[in-house]
């Protein structure tokens, strides 16, 4: 018995949920459970209540509205990859995804507990960040909206109050551009990223009209290269855009912890904007 | 109202056998198929998801038996290494393939290896070498160096047989 004592409650719809949050004090939200158990079994967390939300089965599902794909909070990760509406429009989510974990991990890990997990080098909220994602929070009087870049508010912290629970992850269609690709480096396949990189292009013919950048790993949160992005519009999509940009992009500010300076990150930060750039160029021209 | 020691009623079928027990809300699958059912064909390596021994099936479906609650394989029907051979015993072309290739010296890594790749076999039945290797990256195993597991599992799958036929 590794996790201390808290009583389980598994409500099955939204509104109960809600109930249990307005009602109990230091309650955790337990999605898939792959990061959170283990949390509890080192007793890192120790909630006196443990809200389940695997039973709630309005929060797993994807759904396409004219504008957006609509990612319930719950959808397994191993799910997306087959959504059509999902990985038809978003190609990079089934990239990314194929990085998370190991397939015994993505049968129960979810795509609303890695958002609110927030591991600094996790993949799928760096695609949040590059696919300008809404998370979408209810709380106690009803739902409001959080865009992506205003999610993470410190080290692994969520916008998210004790009494908020994330619904869905909206991605609007206008963000999917054509090419797309995820590329990292780990040192062992599933490990945790050292960086990561999403980037997504489109083309008018062989000049770049659209860039989307997002770097995973080099802070506590996702960052968008929007000065980078800014600068490839309007060049030819070929090698020495790409190495400028890689260039710039190894002048990003990088984290140092006790196993990879941030010299280092900085340098494959580099290599993998290079790198993903180039397959999301070559994908953009498959898809014309 | 509030249950003041934290248990929960559940039922479900381990290996095929219907289960009933109270469970404390904070035991966690693993330690519940060790400790009440006494099936300690599971093996507990780690306990925060990173070594896979502990893997078993739930509806199919292989997962870390350490990362999910007893309480929430209520009605669930979940499948250990006890569960993988025929009830007279006979090994499971994967178990019996591990034999023919040593695909084991200590054993611990074992039950998540066969577990594991049972699924991933069902679901890719003529899978390539790299597709194995990257279906057991969450196993970790001290002893064998891997290269036996593949073989096993390539041979189960039928690839082995192929290759040796050209
Ligand atoms: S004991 Fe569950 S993954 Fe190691
Ligand atoms: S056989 Fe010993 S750990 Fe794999």
């Amino acid at each position: 018995m590794k996790p201390a004592p808290f009583a389980y409650h598994d409500p099955s719809t939204v509104d109960e949920l809600m109930g249990l949050l307005a009602e109990r004090e230091n309650a955790r939200l337990l999605a898939g459970g792959q990061s959170l158990m283990p949390m509890l079994n080192m007793r890192y967390a120790m909630p006196d209540h443990l809200i389940d939300l695997n039973g709630i089965g309005d929060l797993a599902g994807v759904a396409e509205t004219g504008e957006a794909v609509e990612i319930g909070a719950m959808t397994r990760q191993r799910d997306l990859p087959g959504s059509r509406p999902a990985a038809g429009r978003f190609p990079i989510l089934a990239e990314a995804l194929a990085h998370v974990g190991h397939f015994q991990t993505r049968n129960r890990g979810t795509v609303g507990g890695s958002l609110c997990h927030l591991d600094p080098s996790a993949e799928l909220p760096c695609v949040a960040a590059a696919t300008d994602a809404v998370l979408v929070v209810r709380g106690q009087d009803g739902e409001r909206e959080v865009a992506m870049a205003d999610w993470p508010t410190a080290y692994m912290t969520p916008n998210l109050a004790a009494d908020e629970a994330l619904v869905r992850i909206r991605l609007p269609r206008s963000a999917a551009l054509d090419g797309q690709a995820f590329a990292e480096f780990a040192r062992r396949h599933g490990d945790f990223a050292i960086v990561g990189v999403a980037a997504m292009l489109s083309l008018d013919g062989d000049t770049i009209r659209r860039a989307s950048l997002a770097v995973a790993g080099v802070g506590p949160q996702p960052v968008r290269l929007a000065e980078i992005e800014a600068a490839l519009a309007g060049e030819q999509a070929n090698e020495a855009t790409f190495k400028a940009a890689s260039g710039e992009a190894r002048g990003i500010e990088a984290m140092s912890d006790a196993y990879v300076s941030g010299k280092y990150r900085r340098r494959l930060t580099g290599v993998l904007v290079e790198r993903a750039l180039a397959k999301a160029a070559e994908r953009a021209r498959e898809a014309a | 109202m509030e249950n003041p020691r934290h248990t929960h009623r559940i039922a479900l079928t381990v290996n095929g056998a219907p289960v009933e027990a109270e469970v404390e809300d904070r035991l966690h699958l693993g330690d519940f198929l060790r400790r009440e059912l006494s099936l300690t064909g599971t093996h507990l390596g780690c306990e925060h998801g990173v070594c896979g021994a502990c893997t078993v099936m739930v509806d199919g479906q292989a997962v870390r038996s350490c990362l999910m609650l007893a309480v929430q394989a209520r009605g669930r029907a979940v499948t250990t290494v006890e569960g993988l051979a025929a009830d007279d015993g006979t090994l499971s072309p994967l178990q019996e393939a591990f034999r023919e290739h040593h695909a084991l010296q200590c054993g611990f890594c074992t039950p998540g290896m066969l577990t594991s790749l049972t699924a991933f076999l069902r679901d890719n039945p003529a899978p390539t070498d790299r597709e194995v290797r990257e279906a057991i990256s969450g196993n970790i195993c001290r002893c064998t160096g891997y290269q036996p597991i593949v073989a096993a599992a390539l041979a189960a799958a039928g690839a082995k047989a192929a290759e040796e036929e050209n």
